[in-house]
């Protein structure tokens, strides 16, 4: 666990770069953790996944899989790759300030 | 002059270093069952997911898993299984194995696994490799129209070693 200055405040990450606390979250927080993986800048289409992860973790109490996020959004799977080219699977939801994904598909 | 140079070569250094190595896997699938198609289908897409390259090579009756005539009528293999939940005199009656797949295609959905055809064209758009191996084609007397769309192209065995150079090896 470490602690990095994201965007102005002192943020709690684990080993992998997912935010501790959940609550810490802000969308300038978002920007920096997509700058930070090679995302710049978040665009709306990026904001349409973030904003259903979100959505969806706090209905399902867990994040969701990419079949999940291609299911539930106009986002299909080949986008969702060329917006988050170093893995959707991790980087939607570390972005969104959640948690690592439990699903496998 | 030197100053500049030493600039230069200190800035290439450290661009270099910033460069992440991929990780990458390349699975072989063997088989032809639905129990053994969907652990290398799987497993790829999982590597996707997290920003692995994955190239997948089929082989043998493993071709199954991308004839188009095929690959939507996969069997579950529980005869000679020792995991087979059934004693193998039962699970050699006509019908049960066919029973027995449909159970298990049943419980696939509930868990929202895709068919095999629809993990094909996901793994496809995730930007996965797939390979269909040469000899097997020759073997089994099928042309690329008789493969599912994804599949790249027909390769030798000592094609796939050098597109496998530097990845994880996993055989199915």
């Amino acid at each position: 666990m470490t602690t990095e200055l994201l965007a102005g405040l002192n943020i709690e990450l684990d080993a992998e770069g997912f935010l501790v606390n959940a609550d810490q979250w802000t969308p300038e927080i978002a920007e920096e953790i997509a700058r930070r993986s090679g995302i710049e800048p978040l665009t709306d289409r990026h904001w349409t996944v973030i904003d259903f992860c979100r959505k969806d973790a706090a209905d399902q109490g867990t994040p969701p899989t990419i079949r999940r996020i291609t299911k539930n959004t106009d986002v299909s799977t080949k986008e969702i790759y060329q917006l988050f080219p170093k893995g959707p699977g991790i980087l939607a939801s570390r972005i969104a300030g959640l948690t690592k994904p439990k699903g496998c598909i | 002059m030197t100053t500049v140079l030493e600039q230069q070569t200190t800035g290439l250094a450290a661009g270099e270093s910033e460069q992440e190595v991929t990780r990458k896997v390349a699975i072989i699938c063997s088989k032809g069952s639905l129990d053994m198609a969907y652990p290398g289908l799987i497993m790829a897409n999982a590597a996707r997911m997290m920003g692995m390259d994955a190239t997948i090579f089929f082989t043998f009756w493993g071709m199954d898993i991308i004839n188009k005539k095929k690959v939507d009528h996969l069997h579950a293999g529980l005869l000679g299984n020792p995991s087979s939940p059934m004693p193998h005199s039962i699970m050699g009656l006509p019908g049960m194995e066919a029973l027995a797949t449909k159970m298990m295609v049943k419980k696939m959905e509930e868990l929202d696994i895709p068919p095999v055809s629809e993990l094909l064209e996901i793994l496809d758009d995730a930007g996965a490799e797939l390979y269909a191996c040469q000899l097997a084609m020759e073997m089994f007397n099928l042309s690329t129209d008789d493969l599912v769309p994804q599949v790249k192209e027909s390769i030798t065995a000592m094609d796939f070693w050098e597109k496998a150079e530097g990845a994880q090896i996993v055989f199915i």
